[in-house]
């Protein structure tokens, strides 16, 4: 079973719910960091590298020989990653590059071709007591990120994992949409404030969109009620877990520690919850 | 004789400079064999996501300016442009019929590189 845990809002603790469900059942799971821009599960989870892969993307290369300057490519890019420069002729701007073949399928001389260049890079980590997770890794300077989170979420050492938990990054963009995709459940990490309730909606339309089955978890819950309770029941949107608000929480995340040590008991619920989805996805294939 | 060109929000030599490169409005020409202006859009990019200053800097080409007076000017662009043996000189907000005045007495910066960050990294 593949768990996506996104969230419109950043900092609404989903790498915090991602890894202490993770660490709950680490014993069946592989965690998957996909934040790729700001990968920061390592600084919790400690392991230990044991390989690193390159990510690769086929980005074009102008042979100046054959170039007529017609200026077809340059056109053709959607992404601005071409220029004509006069008689300098075409230049490409790698960093820019979607890699979507417009411009080496558009191009009437053959002058383009697509070559291989490192856009980013996986690590995969050996954890104590045996588990792993990886963690994928954008070039700086680069924006072809839902490149790099398809090659973690399709990477071979996953394979073994019943359950892979994937912490996506946040906002409701291509990286989002590109991480949850293909995922069983869809949980989406919220808080109760107007900034919290207004892009949980976002992530919301975003995963129907996608056909998606999801919950929310609601993180730093001060009053028993609030506006996510109240959206959550006018839309009939199951609520998981509930987090309360605790200092505590922050000061460990502030040294590098997980909920589960600041909340032992937690470890039972999320061994429960994610078994509970595994019915539940099992019922509904 | 080159063509200058001035991004802007306006359309003639009494407007302002923009102190935007990749974003401007409008870029004001000047002929200087026919010592006239002119204005054309820079409008292809108002909803890029990425690559403003690029197409900014085609827009430039596409238009035979060899000339390039502006607040700012990006890596990408600053590369494009220079590949093409573009001029670029850094003025500030002052209304065009005066910084061209400026450029005609020797008086602006010549780019010797980009004066600004890209926005993407």
């Amino acid at each position: 079973m593949k768990i996506a845990i996104a969230s419109g809002k950043g900092g609404t603790g989903k790498t915090t719910f991602a890894l202490a469900l993770f660490l709950a059942n680490s014993d069946r799971s592989v965690f998957l960091d996909c934040d790729v821009e700001e990968p920061n599960a390592h600084l919790f989870l400690k392991g230990i590298e044991k390989q690193k892969d390159v990510v690769q993307l086929l980005i074009p290369k102008v042979n100046a020989d054959l170039c007529n300057q017609c200026g077809l490519c340059v056109k053709s890019c959607q992404f601005n990653a071409l220029a004509m420069a006069g008689k300098a002729g075409v230049l490409v701007f790698n960093e820019l590059c979607h890699s979507c073949g417009a411009c080496t399928l558009i191009c009437p001389t053959g002058a383009i071709q697509d070559v291989e260049t490192p856009v980013g890079e996986i690590s995969i980590y050996d954890l104590k007591g045996g588990a792993e997770f990886l963690s994928g890794r954008l070039k700086v300077g680069h924006s072809a990120a839902p490149a790099v989170i398809q090659a973690v979420k399709k990477h071979p050492s996953t394979t073994p994992y019943t359950h892979h938990i994937i912490d996506s990054p946040p906002g409701t963009s291509c990286s989002f949409v590109t991480s949850v995709s293909g995922a069983d459940f869809v949980i989406l990490v919220t808080e109760p404030t107007p900034f919290g309730l207004h892009d949980l909606k976002l992530a919301v339309e975003g995963v129907e969109n996608l056909k998606l089955p999801y919950a929310v978890v609601v993180n730093r819950v001060r009053e028993k009620d609030h506006l996510i309770k109240k959206y959550c029941a006018e839309k009939n949107i199951k609520i998981l877990l509930e987090l309360e608000e605790d200092r505590r929480v922050a000061e460990m995340y502030s040294k590098g520690g997980t909920l589960l040590e600041v909340l032992p008991d937690l470890k039972e619920k999320l061994n429960l919850l994610l078994s509970d989805l595994e019915d539940q996805v099992g019922a509904n294939p | 004789m080159p063509i200058i060109a001035f991004p802007s929000a306006g359309n003639d030599e009494n407007a302002v400079l923009d102190l935007r490169f990749g974003r401007a409005k409008n870029f004001v020409l000047y002929n200087e064999n026919t010592k006239t202006f002119s204005v054309v859009e820079n409008t292809q990019n108002m909803q890029a996501n990425q690559g403003a200053g690029i197409q900014s800097a085609q827009n430039i080409l596409d238009n035979n300016a060899s000339v390039l007076i502006s607040g700012n000017c990006g890596p990408k662009a600053f590369r494009v442009l220079n590949a093409a043996q573009v001029q670029i000189f850094f003025a500030e907000a002052k209304p065009i019929i005066e910084l061209l005045q400026d450029y005609q007495q020797g008086l602006l910066k010549k780019a010797e590189s980009a004066n600004t960050e890209g926005h993407w990294v």
